[in-house]
Formats: C-alpha cells, structure tokens, sequence
C-alpha cells in the first residue's frame, strides 16, 4: 500500500517535470524576447527563494544577506566569463588587475565558482554569528550585504566600482534558469526528506529540543547558511548572465526584500508554495510597472508615481504578516 | 593638533547622534526583544516633519522642533499598533520580517510623498554661525547636538530611575511575565517605549538635517543600521550601553576618515566591521549581561 503510495508520487513528480519541460519549450519558442526574460526572471527568483527559504523558513534562521551573495556571484560570472577585448572597453577609468584581465572561462564553470565564493563567504560571516540568537545574524548579514557594496564600489581595478560592467555574454537562457530552478526544486524535496532536513526542521522548532536529542545546532545551521548562501551566489550568476549588465547599486537591500517577499507569501517552510509565489510576484513586479511611469491613454494622460509599486508590494508583504502569521501555502 | 582636536569635536558630534537614535532601538529590544528596523525610518519621517514645518507654516522653529519629535513620538505608537501589536503572540521571526515590511512600507511612502529628489533642510539662522577658539572653528551646530543630547539623556535617567513608569519600563524589560502579572499595563508601558525612542530619533533626525541639510528619503537607512550596530556594541538593552556605543561609533568614524584619508569609501563599512570584531569578542556587548536560556 505505501509502496504503491510512493510510486504514484514518484509517478506524478516525473509527469509534473515531463509537463513543465514541454511547457518551457513551447513557451521558449512562442514568447517574445521581454516575455522570455520574465519567464528568466522567474527561473532564477524561484532558485533563490528556495535558497532563502532553506535558511529562514526551514531553519528558522533570519538572514537578509541575499543582495551581498549574489553580488558576489553576478560579480565572479560578470568578471571571469566577459571576452578579454571587452574588459578593456570597460575598464577605461584604471586598467583591470592583469590576474583577471586575461582570462576567460566558459559560463559553467563560472557560475560554479560564483556560488562557490558566495558559500565560502557565507561561512566566514556564518561561522562567528551563527552562535548567537537569531537577531544577530539578521543585522550581521544585512551589514555584510552593505559592505560588499561598498568594497564593490571601491574596488576600481577589480569590479570597475560604481560604473559596473558592461557587455557581460547573455548565456543565460530559459535552460540555464529554469535548468537550475527544477534541479533546486528536486534537490531541495530530497534534503528535506533526508536526516539533514529533519534536523533543520527540528532545529526551527525547537532548539533545546532538537540540541538535546544530539543535533549539533551549530554544524546544521552553518551547512545551511552555507548552502543556501551558495544558491544565491548562482542565482546572481544568472543574473548577470541574464541581464548583461550589472553594478554595486543593483544589489540593494531592495532585492533582498524582493525574495524575502517571496519566501513569505510562499509560505516559511514550503517548497511548492515559493516556486508558485516566485513566478507569481516576479510577473506582478513587471506587470505593476505602470505604476511608476505616467502612461496615455488616447487623450488621457496618467501620471505615475515613482516608489507606488513598492508601497503596494510592501503592503501586501505587511497585510500577508499580520493577518496569515503562517504563510499562505503552509506544508505540515 | 588644532586638527585633532577638531576631528574629536566632530567625533563627539556625530556620538551623540548616534547615541540618540540608538536610544530607541535599545529600549524597544529591552522590552520586545524585537529590532525595530524601522526605527531608522521614523528619524527620517521626523527630518521631513520638521522640513515642512519650516517651509510651510510660520510657526517659530524652536516650536516646529518640539512639535515634530511630539508628533513623530505619536508616529511611532502608531506604527507599534500597526505593524507589531497584532504579532505579539507570532513567533520571532514573523515579527522580524513585519519590522523589515514595516521599513520598506515607509521608505516607500516616503518616495512617494516627499518624492526621491533631495531636499534642502532650512536651517534656521541661529545654527549658522562659526565658533572659533583657538585654530578650531566649527559650526553652532556641532556644539549644540551634544548638549541637546545630554540635556534629554539626563531627563531619561530620571523618568526610568525615579518615575513609576519608569519602573515598570524596567520591571517589563527583567521578565515580561511576571510583569504583566503584577498588574502592569503592557501595552500602555509599550507605546510609550515607543513614544520617547521615536521623539528621540526625531530630535536626532532634526539635528542631522541641520549639519547635513540634505533630505532624502532613504536617509533613515544607513544612520539607522549604524545605531543598531551602536546599541549592540554597548550591549543592546542597555540604555547607558548604548549610549555608549553611539560615541565609539561617531568618534571611531570621524577617526578613520581623518587618519586614514585613503579608506573614506569604506567609512560604512567601519560600523559592520566593529559589530563582527565585537560579536567574536564579547557577544553581549561592553555593557550588557549574559542571559541563559531556560527551557
């Protein structure tokens, strides 16, 4: 009977990917090139909810960090994969140091390197703060995410400061995003299932509990820091690969907040509700532009007012707070 | 040595700033243990209060000042009602994240109706003059914070050392509980908490426009992380801590700038770096006390 049980999930988990890789096809042929950069977006804020998510909702840690991670990861794309000829174009106010300048790597192994730094830099800010309660590693992260920022801006000959990069190769496509996004999904329903999600899991309930049933808090937090840090180092890689060009303002607490948005409407804790509320909150921000910008209607002219969208988007971050104290699509 | 002399006025200067809005952030944490983020958005709110209190009305300026941080101290029980009351019995971290949402909400009203473009903060008259005493010349301005400072710290000691509500601000802060069982009324002790950080971050907030007249709405940000970072190094619920902190953040800036030209891009960077040096060192902060967790 459970066997049969699982079988069938197993079952519907392979007819859900077979029916999303089909979609992405036919939807990569169809869209038009802004359609497809939302449906981009998408791929890549679902890998990066899932990687807040394994640290606040599963962990119960509270890391607003994100912005820095994928600074370091849309940075280590932008720098190791652009074509030499093009990062003399860029680097015109102080030449490039020559370590970076001669070398071109292709994307993989890029991004790779982009998550691996992002998770190396999550355990060095990880490992002293996470022995102490929650709060501190929110404003340790928040803090860490500003002076990457600021060491961006000024470190002219390594990220050309505040001008940013330019002509960064659009490799990211709907394979690469959504490629990483259903690996993610996947990898994530598997460590979950396994001991190690089950001590997160514990570890969020209670701690004194969970501490003295034998889990080591401070090895299953720093591996979760690490690894979700990791995943936002690839999500900023996509970016960078998506976008093709980045600077320090980019990666603001704003972003931070975007996926945190995400993470909360998903429900702390839930892998099927971050990536509907992923795909469903990327598409709102675009389609809740016109908000900002004065639009014509015939004769009728609206003005838009700059910053509505996020009032409105903070609002709803706010009203999902208070009145759902869960999240909306909370799993068991 | 004029310079260095110069260099520590201002250091004190920026201190008491720092030490004002830390203040608030302290006290809130001391009864909620909850970081009010938007803290550093309600000095921004009493920057624009006083702003347009200037532009807009004749009223004279000593009395817009104390309208704004009255006013801004009745904005902060507000947003306590709003964003936090309905969460007291939420776990941390739903709580967190409405303080976070509760930032962003008034960073991004504030776009909104004051607009993203800079505004220049009237200065009155009185704060434009120059002292000079010896080589040293600096603004009234510079002067005045820490006295102001001073002035209201004296009178917070005496409301929480000497008054009823004071006592029961303290009693709150030792065991929530026990405090609520003596027949304290929480949530009256919580809004005014709420009331004196937030006249207090918008005294701070006033005196930042006047040495740095330019207002934008997103000023909140940085001084308000900064103070929080404050009020941990000094040991956060610890008033007397955060103060404090406050000074060592001020003085240990302005230092950095003047001895080290070179690193001025990093001068934000200096506050985060402090708080992890200090968390590796004594994570309760100078002067806080180690708490155990019973279960």
């Amino acid at each position: 009977m459970r066997d049969k049980m699982r079988e069938n999930k197993k079952m519907s988990s392979l007819v859900i990917l077979v029916v999303t890789l089909v979609l992405l096809f036919i939807l990569n042929k169809t869209l038009d090139d802004y359609k497809l950069r939302i449906l981009n977006l998408c791929g890549i804020y679902v890998t990066l909810g899932l990687s807040m998510n394994l640290i606040n909702g599963f962990t119960g840690l509270f890391s607003l960090g994100h912005a820095g991670f994928m600074a370091i990861g849309a940075y280590t794309v932008a720098i190791l994969t652009m074509p030499i000829p093009m990062k003399e174009m860029n680097f015109f106010m102080k030449p490039m140091v020559p370590f970076l300048s001669n070398i071109e790597w292709p994307f993989l192994p890029a991004l790779l390197m982009g998550g691996i730094l992002a998770g190396l830099f999550g355990f060095l800010i990880g490992a002293p703060v996470l022995r102490l309660t929650d709060d501190y590693l929110a404003i340790a992260t928040l803090g860490f995410a500003e002076i990457i920022r600021v060491v961006f801006t000024n470190t002219q000959s390594i990220t050309n400061g505040a001008l940013g990069l330019k002509g960064i190769p659009n490799t990211t496509n709907v394979w690469w995003s959504w490629g990483i996004a259903l690996i993610t999904i996947l990898f994530m329903e598997f460590l979950m299932k396994g001991s190690y999600g089950k001590a997160f899991k514990a570890i969020r309930e209670d701690e004194i509990a969970a501490r003295s049933m034998g889990i080591s808090l401070f090895k299953h937090k720093v591996m979760s820091f690490t690894f979700g840090s990791f995943l936002a180092g690839i999500g900023g890689g996509l970016l960078a690969g998506l976008l093709g060009t980045i600077d320090p303002n980019m990666f603001r607490i704003v972003l931070t907040f975007n996926i945190l948005l995400i993470v909360v409407l998903g429900g702390l804790g839930s892998i099927k509700g971050t990536t509907i509320s992923a795909i469903i909150v990327t598409i709102m921000m675009e389609a809740l532009r016109f908000l900002d910008e004065s639009i014509n209607i015939g004769s009728l002219h609206i003005e838009g007012i700059p910053g509505m969208r996020m009032v409105i988007f903070s609002v709803i971050l706010m009203v999902a707070v208070v009145v759902k104290k869960e999240g909306l699509l909370k799993e068991s | 040595m004029d310079k260095l002399l110069q260099h520590l006025v201002n250091g004190v200067s920026l201190g008491s700033l720092y030490a004002l809005i830390a203040i608030g952030y302290t006290m809130v944490y001391g009864i909620l243990r909850l970081i009010n983020f938007a803290h550093g958005d309600i000095f921004m709110l009493g920057a624009y209060i006083a702003f347009y209190g200037l532009m807009f009305t004749s009223i004279p300026w000593w009395l817009v000042f104390i309208l704004t941080a009255v006013i801004t101290g009745f904005l902060g029980i507000l947003l306590e009602k709003l964003a936090y009351k309905p969460l007291r019995e939420a776990p941390r971290i739903t709580v967190l994240i409405s303080a976070i949402g509760a930032s962003f909400f008034l960073e991004n009203l504030g776009i909104v109706v004051f607009g993203g473009r800079p505004k220049a903060f009237p200065i009155p008259d009185v704060f434009n003059k120059v002292i000079r005493f010896g080589g040293v010349s600096v603004g009234v301005i510079t002067f005045v914070i820490p006295v102001v400072t001073i002035v209201l710290l004296i009178g917070l000691n005496y409301f929480i050392k000497k008054t009823k509500t004071g006592m029961a601000m303290r009693a709150l802060s030792k065991d929530y509980e026990a405090a609520s069982l003596m027949g304290i009324d929480i949530n009256k002790i919580i809004s005014i908490t709420f009331f004196i950080g937030s006249f207090l971050a918008a005294v701070g907030g006033i005196m930042w426009g006047i040495r740095y007249p330019q207002l934008m709405p997103l000023m909140g940000m940085m001084p308000g992380l900064k103070c929080f970072i404050a009020a941990v190094v000094g040991g956060i619920g610890n008033i007397t801590g955060a103060v404090l902190g406050g000074f060592i953040l001020g003085l240990g800036e302005i230092m950095l700038v003047a001895l080290l030209p070179g690193l001025t891009g990093y001068r934000d960077a200096f506050a985060f770096i402090l708080l992890i040096v200090i968390l590796l060192i004594k994570p309760t902060g100078l002067m806080g006390e180690k708490v155990t967790e019973k279960v």
